[in-house]
This record gives C-alpha cells, sequence and structure tokens, in this order.
C-alpha cells in the first residue's frame, strides 16, 4: 500500500495529493527559513491563524452572490486579506506602540482566530451554501481535492519560490544584520514585509492540504532540521526545501496508504521525524555528536593532566587520570611511568613550551587562535615552523631538568 | 555649553558645510520623550579622522544611526559630500557595534565580506572569482585571510570586529563610520584596525568613529566631537579636547585626576 502511494498509483486524488503536498513543502521549507533566520518564527503563526476570518467573510460573499461557496480561489483570496490585515495589524502593534513582538503576535493572533471561530458558528447556523467544507481550512482535508485545487498549490507554491530566490541575498542580509543592512540603504521594513507576505502566501496556499493550525509546522521545522547539519545559510535554505519536500511526499503517501489518515498532521509527524533525527544524529550540533565530543575532550584533557604531571614529577591522585592512562600504556598497573609513557610526557611538556611561543607572536595567530591546550602542534604547523620555534626555546636541557 | 561649542568649532582653516564628506543640520532623535540627541550639528573634515566622544547614553552611536537613517530622527537634515544622503549611499561603509548581530548566524567569513559587495553582486548576480578575491584582499587587510571559511561563531571578539571591518572595505567608500570599533576588543585587534584607518586616511577617505577611550584619543585622531546629548565642542584635538570640554562633556563622571592625566598626556 505505502509503496504504491509512494509511486504514485493509488488513485487519482492521492496522486494530485502527494504532488500538492511536496510543491506544498518545498515551498513552505524555503520561505519558513527566512523567517527562521530573522528570528521571526512565530510571525507564521499569527499569519495563519489570521486567515480564519477572511475565509468565512469570503464564504459568505460568494454565497450572497449566489456563486458556489467552495470555490477555493475565492476562499483563499478572501484569507489572503484577512491575513494581510492582520499582518499590518501585528507590524503597527510593535512598530508603534511599546509592545514586544511576542505580545502583538498573541494578541493579533487570537483575536482574529476568535472571530474566524464566531463567523463559522454563523455560518453554520445560516444553513445556507455548502459549508460543510469549511472546517477542513484549521486542519486541511484532501479527501476531496481536485485538479484545479492542485493546480492553484503548484502555481502558488511555485511563484512563492522564485520570489523568495529574487530577494534571497536582501533578505539574508537582514536577517543577519539589519543595521548594517539600513546603513546601505536597504529598505528594512518593505523587505520585512515582502518576506511576511511570502509566509502569508504559502500559508494560504497550503490551507488546504494542511490546515491553517498547523501550517506553522511546515514552515519552521524544515528550517530548524536543516540548521542542524549546515553552518551556512543559503544551504540551510536549500536543505530546508529538501527536507519540506520529502516531509510533504511521504506524509501524503502514508496517509494515503490506510483509510482515515489525516493527510495535513501526518506530515507534519513526518517533519518531526526527520528533526528529531537531527536533532540526535547530526555530525556537529547534534546531541549525540555534543555528548561523544564532550567525553572525547574530557578523556583528553585528564590524559595531558596526567602527561604533565609524570613529566614534572608530580603525584596523580585523580582516578580518572590513572585509569586513562593505564589504558593508554602511559604507567604500569603500581602507577609507574612505562617508557614510552616517559617519552611522550616529555613531548607533552614541551608541545606545551612550543605552543606558547606560538601564542605569545602575532605572525601565528591563526594557529594560535587554534589553541585548546590537547591539540598537537604537528598538526597545524610544518617541521620547519617547529623546529624554528625550538630553536628560539634552546636546547632541550632547559625543559628536562 | 552651546558659546562653548560655538566658539570651539569655528576656524579660519577647515572647511565649511559644502564640501563636508559629512555634515549634519539640527538633529533631534528622541526614543519617547527625553531626547537621546537634542539639535546637534557636525562638520566632519575631509581626508581626517574624527573620534565622537561623550558619556555613556549620551547619543553617540544614536547619532551616527540617525545620520544614516538606521533610526528616524524627529528632525535634521543631512548631507553627504555636499548633497542628499540617499544619493551618496554608495560612498558610506558603515561598520555597526559588534553586540549588535548573533554571531551563531549561519555563515561564513567570507559570506560576510561578500555582503559588502552585495552593490556589484547585485540581486541574482553570481559570485564570481574577482568577487571572492576582492573579499580575501580585504579580509588580509585586517589580518583574517586564514579564517575565510569559518563559521563567524567561531571567532574571537576582536576578530568579529575585523570581520565588521573588513566588510566596509569591500564596499571601497570614501566615508567610513565605525560605532565603537575598539569595545572589548584586543590589543592585537586594536593594532590591526588603527593600522586599517590610518592607511584609509592616507588614501584620503575620511574616517568616524565612535570612541569610548579618552586615554588613546590623542594618539588616533586628528578631530574631536565632544557631545553629551547636546554638542558640546568640535574641532581639532588641540582645540576641542581640552580640560574645559571634557568637564563640560562629563560633568562630575569625570574624576579630576583622570582630566589632569589627559591634559597632561596632551602637553
Amino acid at each position: 500500500m505505502l509503496w504504491e502511494a509512494l509511486s504514485l498509483q493509488l488513485g487519482y486524488n492521492a496522486t494530485l495529493v502527494a504532488i500538492g503536498a511536496t510543491l506544498l513543502g518545498v515551498s513552505a521549507g524555503v520561505t519558513g527559513t527566512f523567517l527562521f533566520l530573522r528570528k521571526r518564527a512565530l510571525v507564521s503563526d499569527a499569519i495563519s491563524h489570521a486567515t480564519l476570518p477572511g475565509v468565512c467573510l469570503a464564504f459568505m460573499a460568494l454565497v450572497a452572490f449566489g456563486g458556489d461557496g467552495r470555490n477555493l480561489i475565492g476562499l483563499l483570496a478572501g484569507s489572503a486579506v484577512s491575513a494581510w490585515v492582520g499582518l499590518l495589524c501585528m507590524n503597527w502593534l510593535t512598530r508603534h506602540t511599546r509592545l514586544a513582538e511576542d505580545a502583538a503576535i498573541g494578541a493579533v493572533l487570537s483575536v482574529f482566530f476568535g472571530f474566524g471561530i464566531v463567523l463559522l458558528t454563523v455560518i453554520q447556523t445560516m444553513g445556507v451554501g455548502r459549508q460543510a467544507g469549511l472546517e477542513g481550512f484549521l486542519l486541511g482535508s484532501t479527501a476531496g481535492m481536485l485538479w484545479a485545487d492542485a493546480m492553484v498549490i503548484a502555481i502558488g507554491g511555485a511563484a512563492t519560490l522564485v520570489l523568495v530566490m529574487i530577494i534571497r541575498r536582501p533578505m539574508t542580509m537582514v536577517a543577519f544584520d539589519p543595521e548594517y543592512a539600513a546603513a546601505r540603504g536597504l529598505p528594512v521594513h518593505r523587505i520585512d514585509l515582502a518576506m511576511m507576505g511570502l509566509v502569508m502566501a504559502v500559508t494560504v496556499v497550503g490551507l488546504k492540504i494542511v490546515g491553517l493550525i498547523l501550517i506553522v509546522a511546515l514552515l519552521i521545522i524544515p528550517a530548524v532540521t536543516a540548521r542542524f547539519w549546515t553552518d551556512r545559510s543559503d544551504r540551510v535554505v536549500l536543505l530546508a526545501g529538501l527536507a519540506g519536500g520529502l516531509a510533504g511526499y511521504l506524509g501524503a503517501g502514508l496517509s494515503a496508504s490506510a483509510p482515515n489518515l489525516p493527510t495535513g498532521p501526518i506530515i507534519v509527524l513526518v517533519s518531526f521525524g526527520f528533526f528529531a533525527l537531527s536533532l540526535l544524529f547530526a555530525p556537529v550540533r547534534g546531541v549525540l555528536a555534543a555528548v561523544l565530543r564532550h567525553l572525547r575532550f574530557q578523556r583528553r584533557v585528564h590524559i595531558r593532566q596526567g602527561l604533565l604531571a609524570l613529566a614534572q614529577g608530580q603525584k596523580i591522585y585523580e582516578p580518572l587520570t590513572i585509569r586513562l592512562l593505564r589504558r593508554a600504556g602511559v604507567v604500569r598497573a603500581d602507577g609507574v611511568a612505562t617508557d614510552e609513557g616517559k617519552a611522550r610526557a616529555a613531548k607533552a611538556l614541551r608541545d606545551e613550551k612550543r605552543w606558547e611561543i606560538v601564542r605569545s607572536d602575532l605572525a601565528h595567530e591563526a594557529t594560535a587562535a587554534l589553541y585548546d591546550g590537547l591539540r598537537d602542534i604537528e598538526t597545524v604547523l610544518t617541521l620547519d615552523q617547529i623546529a624554528e620555534i625550538d630553536r628560539r626555546i634552546g636546547g632541550p636541557q632547559e625543559i628536562t631538568p | 555649553m552651546l558659546e562653548l561649542a560655538t566658539v570651539q568649532g569655528e576656524s579660519v582653516e577647515e572647511q565649511g558645510v559644502d564640501h563636508s564628506p559629512l555634515a549634519i543640520r539640527g538633529m533631534t532623535v528622541s526614543y519617547g520623550q527625553k531626547p537621546a540627541v537634542f539639535s546637534v550639528d557636525m562638520t566632519v573634515q575631509p581626508g581626517a579622522m574624527t573620534a565622537i566622544i561623550g558619556p555613556n547614553g549620551a547619543g553617540k552611536s544614536t547619532l551616527l544611526k540617525a545620520a544614516l537613517g538606521i533610526v528616524s530622527p524627529l528632525s535634521g537634515q543631512v548631507t553627504v559630500f555636499g548633497q542628499p544622503l540617499e544619493d551618496q549611499r554608495a560612498r558610506i561603509a558603515y561598520v555597526p557595534q559588534r553586540a549588535s548581530v548573533d554571531w551563531d548566524f549561519p555563515t561564513r567569513v567570507i559570506d560576510v565580506i561578500l555582503m559588502g559587495l552585495s552593490r556589484q553582486l547585485g540581486l541574482l548576480g553570481r559570485v564570481r572569482a574577482r568577487h571572492k578575491a576582492r573579499a580575501m584582499d580585504c579580509l588580509n587587510r585586517v589580518g583574517m585571510r586564514e579564517f575565510a571559511d569559518r563559521q563567524i561563531g567561531q571567532l574571537s571578539g576582536g576578530q568579529q570586529q575585523r570581520v565588521f571591518l573588513a566588510r566596509a572595505l569591500a564596499q571601497d567608500a570614501d566615508l567610513y563610520l565605525l560605532d565603537e570599533p575598539f569595545a572589548g576588543v584586543d590589543a592585537a585587534t586594536e593594532k590591526a584596525i588603527i593600522a586599517v584607518l590610518k592607511s584609509l586616511k592616507e588614501a584620503g577617505k575620511t574616517v568616524v568613529v565612535v570612541h569610548h577611550d579618552l586615554a588613546t584619543v590623542a594618539d588616533y585622531f586628528d578631530h574631536v566631537f565632544l557631545i553629551n546629548t547636546r554638542k558640546v565642542a568640535e574641532g581639532s584635538v588641540a582645540q576641542a579636547f581640552t580640560a574645559e570640554t571634557l568637564q563640560s562633556a562629563y560633568g562630575g563622571r569625570l574624576a579630576t585626576a583622570q582630566i589632569d592625566q589627559i591634559s597632561r598626556a596632551l602637553g
């Protein structure tokens, strides 16, 4: 079943949903990254909740003018208008009052969402139109997805992607250093608005598939996931697009492979799965890597301390140090240094002197920055450089008195 | 205080507003009710190194930010090389305070320098070998060539400051404005920065620095601008950096001993 879903052989609707979800995942991941880099992740939550009154008002207007209340383009246009109004409210609150951004987000989110729920209730009591579909915008509903719906998502998602690519440089600059960007004459405020406008576009496009409550997950989780794997903003953007697209595709496939699995929430869970894997196993920033790094570091610190103590003839009491030295063959079981241990201890002390020279010499600044007390000096300097430093230290008689 | 400012500010050899790389007239900036900068005039001398000095909270950084339009002033007019600011942006390089950005941002040193070349790169232009070479050259000037591929979070405070300076160098501007570049940096960095600034001055560029270390003013700068919300004094170091002007700017905050020491250093 799952394989058939993933290879798009599970019928017309499932195929449409899978294609739509993949495209949405890519554009949400890429767009959301800039929000994440700008440290405004929660803005997307306010934007998405602010779409609800617009959906409801558009539905009422469509019905009042005798149209089909479920016309997707009409509903999405309505949602875009109210999301934009919400965005402007939030912007005004942060810029012209003393409210902090988080408070403004909370205010806009709850008021707009509350108003939307009231309208939704009113629509249900009106008993007009085919209102049954409107709740689908809360958590997404893909059951009755049409070709036209998929086209709206595909075109909207692609257009957003193109726009993001065009203004990616100014957005990155504003996200990293808004003051510098302003000094260069970039319209920081308008770039921020454009960024949030793009997020709004993705939100509106994604309403049908994941719904307004969960879209924030599609915008933010891929960016956070990608951040674990790279230290370069352009790669964060690419990886977030990849993670988002993959989550959309797998999530849609999974939900189609069994009856009554909701598409949007499954996509979010798959996305979370990628996040959890990255959190644990990412090579540098992951939790596991951090733990291993710490243990390795601790081990090296102890061995270094032990070697220096041996070289200076000090007694070692720390049990971990003794255990590690013994395991490394530096000392015998009775605590006496082996021949190899003596040689290593002498070298450790000498390297310490060499590092001292390196660190006091400005010409070696880049090398000195690598000093952590543990790095072997041979890994950062050539043999000639070391010989030169040894000349400056003087003969070995000074080091081993 | 204001009389003092006028007396110290005018001098025969100094150039007028028309030619000044940066001329500020009637600048007032206010966060809320209390003005941070009040009715300040400033005329920067071309080809010189000017220090903006004043006590904490005197509006030094705010004056600079308002001059660049980073914060919007209540009132005030700024001309750059005798023309409106917006027409001359390309000729200005700004070095913000190091603490104003998040150094865990996912970017490498070289990418930060390339931001200084954003005008040449445009929106979609590819980063070509000549852009890279130019960026490396700027890193070289601040002694940071080997750090090009490091993530910016791995740098020391002084190195971060030099990266910011290198980004400004990449712009190849005529007017350099630096906000506290010597705050909390190591001696090596201070030396490297001042060497670069002096080379800029030799190349005929104008440098304005928000500075906090009174002891080094006479060594590093030609001109000073003393501010404490209002302008206190402006002119060459000999004219405007005196015991009286310092007393006037810092009030009781500067110990008499400190002032004596500085006056003695000035001869």
